[in-house]
């Protein structure tokens, strides 16, 4: 079902028993290192690491299926536009031009081209995955604490934590108001006009806003009620300690972010690793 | 009052009115009342009568969330409120709402427990151990993981009801802690609240209108509200007697309606508060002569099956199987109840039969005709589907709008949606109201608006999810006479809900879904009186059953028939 899209599921291993925190670092750490290098051998060696990762936290692939999908198709359009628009960038780069044939005149598809495009690719494609997992296997309110703790008021990340966990109920929501709109004569089907289609969802979107706002004021006073928003502080039932475990990954995190950042100034000399001069 | 010298009054109104900034009068007018420490009083009124804005006032909800002008005093445990903040008082009062599903704020059981220690920088070793505590003080220390997706209407309120305890307050408030519960969790309920109440001393007051339901178990006082004024205040049984509660728009109990029927004049000493305290020997007479000459309605001759279903079935997933082998027919013209627990699949067969979701198996059949592969939009030509909540399905701001969208989205021309929807808004009662903007109306009002705009439709048959609920008594007979007139222009009409009034009153026919099977099937009164299908379908064998049966009626179930019927012929026409 499409509710279960961001429903956090808790399961008992190494991944999920991390501290909100330490996910949070580590998921920083890893992509900015992938973002800061343009090391295709070392965002491959990142990217296998998060496929590891993504199997050792026990998520199932259907619940990433359709991110996935989303994310190919943005990923294959950027590859072609990138060439449509630029395509002697990468000879810019590297400063060299090996050419592999022609198109047109202006269109010459070059080894540089291809390496710098595949390198963006797989960038993008290495970051996808990591925020995935960080979202499923985070706890919402664990990471509200966890935001609470590197210092954003509890009350910003306490907003956050709500709008989390209430999204799948608003897609349930959703499709209930569909549906019984769809049985006055509502079409919401691929045989009517776009435009059509456009207004008719507006009309599921009203009754959506306001039983939200029904909802909201229903927990907003649920929360004053127990004393939400009483001190300047407040403590996390569900708050992890940092284990020997979180600082090991925390380690890691950092160690492959300086790598990233080593491999860059030192070997390569700048963030592009060239294997053409 | 006596109890002064004993007792101290924890909550003390003193000439206290409140008006609302967004309202031209005010809501309560010069409320004397004092509430004494270990009482449990219930507070009953119509809608609207301010029964939930004492509750507010008492919690501090008002002025805290919603503003307006207090006048006079209220003290709680001896310190004027308006010295207090919503904190402090949060402290002495705790609150159960009536949505317990809306005030779930954690994750699970035990985080949503915490949520008041965390506000207050308790330490987390010392958290686990208190939420441990006070979730094994109302049956839940076993759940501490469990998510609100995991759990019952009934167990989600005990999260509730835990999520106050942890602080030790001394005034337990519940704001309609029946409204969305079926009878046999509701009555979970109120043997919970007493329990907590007698083992840990606490006072109670509760804001509820389904009375009979509360009165299952002790209560000390009844303060009846209406107009925002007090207009009685007294124990059960002398409210029993006073004869007051339905000029006031409060459903008596049905065994003291029965009574009065009987000719019983109730009196105090009739002890009649509660079922169990009631004075069987001294109305028995009365009750027995009643029953030997009231006269039970002959079934009438039974029409064709507009709708029917053979061996239906629906799963959303192999493991979850919703609907099976349902089997039943509706004959044309009927008023149908479909009752059973949450998530017995009742909302699933709606949806069904409007086509949201197709069958696995079996057959679906309008006027003997398959409906198979019929879409949602041509099915809402027969079948009109209304959801519980108004604010789900109203999409327009002005009246009018709202009832011809779905004449407009079909394509009527201007001039007949006119005719058609003026039509619907009269039988609504909504005629005065045509050109009004929707947010004027109130809850009962919108409620009718989405049944005018299904109703323009020209369905042959109504579906309607909880028509009633969270309605008072007035407001109850309203919707439900004119369902009633409904029906008899020739409208079927099927309900799911769970009130067990309506179903005895109003439906002939009621069919039963327990676990997606169906376990019932035959008239309301059959139902209601048969304790094993009532006990596996979480309902609650009607009182007049019991009635019946204490004062040594062996036909109990044609007493039950007799006392609907005589209430037809002599009350409502």
């Amino acid at each position: 079902m499409k509710a279960k899209l961001f429903d956090y599921i808790d399961r008992d291993n190494f991944i999920f028993n991390l501290s909100g925190l330490t996910k949070l670092f580590c998921f920083i750490f890893m992509t900015f290192s992938v973002m800061f290098s343009y090391d295709i051998r070392y965002i491959l060696f990142v990217m296998i690491v998060s496929a590891i990762i993504f199997k050792a936290s026990g998520l199932q692939f259907k619940q990433i299926k359709i991110m996935l999908i989303y994310v190919i198709i943005f990923l294959l359009l950027n590859f072609v536009l990138t060439f449509l628009f630029s395509p002697t960038y990468g000879t810019e780069i590297y400063g060299t031009r090996h050419e592999l044939f022609r198109i047109t005149d202006f269109y010459v598809v070059t080894e540089e081209q291809l390496l710098y495009q595949i390198t963006k690719t797989t960038k993008y494609a290495s970051v996808v995955p990591l925020g995935m997992i960080f979202l499923l296997t985070t706890n919402p309110s664990e990471f509200a604490a966890s935001l609470n703790r590197v210092g954003i008021s509890y009350k910003a990340s306490y907003a956050l934590s709500l709008t989390l966990r209430y999204f799948p109920d608003m897609i349930r929501n959703y499709q209930d108001i569909a549906l019984a709109q769809q049985s006055r004569g509502l079409d919401l089907s691929k045989k009517e006009k776009l435009g059509v289609r456009v207004k008719n969802t507006m009309n599921i979107c009203i009754p959506l806003i306001f039983s939200t706002l029904d909802r909201i004021e229903l927990i907003s006073n649920a929360m004053d009620l127990r004393g939400f928003g009483k001190h300047k502080k407040r403590t996390w039932y569900v708050a992890r300690p940092m284990k020997k475990g979180d600082w090991g990954a925390f380690v890691f995190g950092a160690a492959v972010l300086a790598g990233s950042l080593c491999l860059s100034i030192f070997v390569n000399g700048s963030r592009f690793w060239n294997p053409f001069v | 009052m006596e109890e002064d010298g004993r007792k101290n009054a924890v909550i003390e109104f003193a000439d206290f009115s409140f008006q609302y900034f967004s309202q031209a009068e005010p809501t309560l007018h010069g409320i004397d009342l004092k509430i004494y420490e270990g009482e449990k009083v219930l507070i009953v009124g119509p809608s609207g009568s301010g029964k939930s804005t004492i509750g507010h006032c008492l919690n501090g909800l008002i002025p805290f969330s919603y503003h307006g002008n207090v006048e006079g005093s209220l003290k709680i445990c001896g310190k004027e409120t308006r010295e207090m903040n919503i904190f402090e008082l949060s402290k002495r009062v705790g609150t159960v709402l009536q949505d317990a599903d809306g005030q779930f704020i954690g994750l699970t059981v035990g985080e949503d427990i915490a949520f008041a220690l965390e506000n207050d920088l308790v330490k987390q070793d010392e958290m686990k151990e208190t939420v441990q505590k006070v979730a094994d003080m109302v049956d839940m220390g076993t759940l501490l993981k469990s998510s609100p997706f995991e759990l019952s209407g009934g167990q989600k309120q005990r999260v509730a009801f835990a999520g106050v305890l942890v602080d030790d307050v001394d005034i337990l408030l519940f704001d309609e802690p029946l409204a969305n519960l079926d009878p046999a969790t509701g009555k979970t309920a109120i043997d919970l609240i007493d329990r907590v109440w007698r083992e840990y001393r606490k006072t109670v007051v509760i804001i509820e209108h389904r009375l009979e339901d509360v009165l299952y178990r002790d209560v000390d006082r009844i303060v009846l509200v209406n107009d925002g004024r007090i207009v009685a205040d007294m124990t059960p049984d002398q409210m029993m007697a006073a004869d007051i509660l339905g000029k006031y728009g409060i459903r008596e109990p049905l065994y003291v309606t029965a009574l009065k029927y009987a000719g019983v004049k109730v009196e105090e000493a009739h002890r009649a508060g509660r079922l169990i305290t009631l004075d069987i020997p001294a109305v028995q007479d009365a009750v027995l002569k009643w029953n030997s000459e009231a006269e039970e309605r002959s079934a009438g001759e039974k029409k064709p099956a507009i709708l029917s279903a053979e061996h239906l079935y629906f799963q959303y997933t192999k493991k979850r199987k919703i609907l099976q082998d349902i089997n039943f027919e509706i004959p044309e013209g009927e008023m149908v109840s479909i009752v059973g627990t949450n998530g017995a699949g009742k909302s699933t067969l709606a949806k069904v039969i409007c086509g949201f979701v197709n069958e696995d198996e079996g057959k679906l059949l309008y006027c003997g005709e398959d409906m198979k592969g019929q879409t949602i939009k041509e099915r809402s030509r027969i079948i009109s589907y209304v959801m519980q909540n108004p604010n789900q399905m109203i999409c327009k701001p002005m009246i009018y709008d709202e009832v011809a969208l779905g004449l407009r989205l079909n394509g009527v021309p201007e001039e007949e949606i006119e005719k058609r929807v003026e039509k619907a808004l009269k039988i609504c009662g909504l005629a005065p109201f045509k050109k009004w903007p929707i947010s004027a109306l109130s809850f009962g009002q919108k409620k009718r608006v989405t049944i005018a705009s299904m109703l323009v439709m020209n369905p042959k048959i109504l579906i309607l999810d909880e028509p009633t609920a969270g309605q008072d008594y007035h407001h109850y007979t309203e919707i439900m006479e004119f369902l009633k007139s409904l029906n008899e222009s020739g409208v079927t009409i099927l309900m799911i809900t769970h009130d067990m009034h309506l179903m005895l009153e109003y439906t002939t026919h009621a069919i039963v879904i327990c676990d997606g099977k169906k376990i019932g099937d035959a008239s309301a009164v059959e139902i209601l009186t048969n304790e094993e299908i009532a006990d596996r379908a979480n309902l609650k064998v009607t009182s007049l059953y019991e009635l019946a049966k204490l004062v040594g009626i062996v036909e109990a179930q044609s007493f039950v028939q007799k006392f609907i019927d005589y209430e037809r012929r002599n009350m409502r026409s």
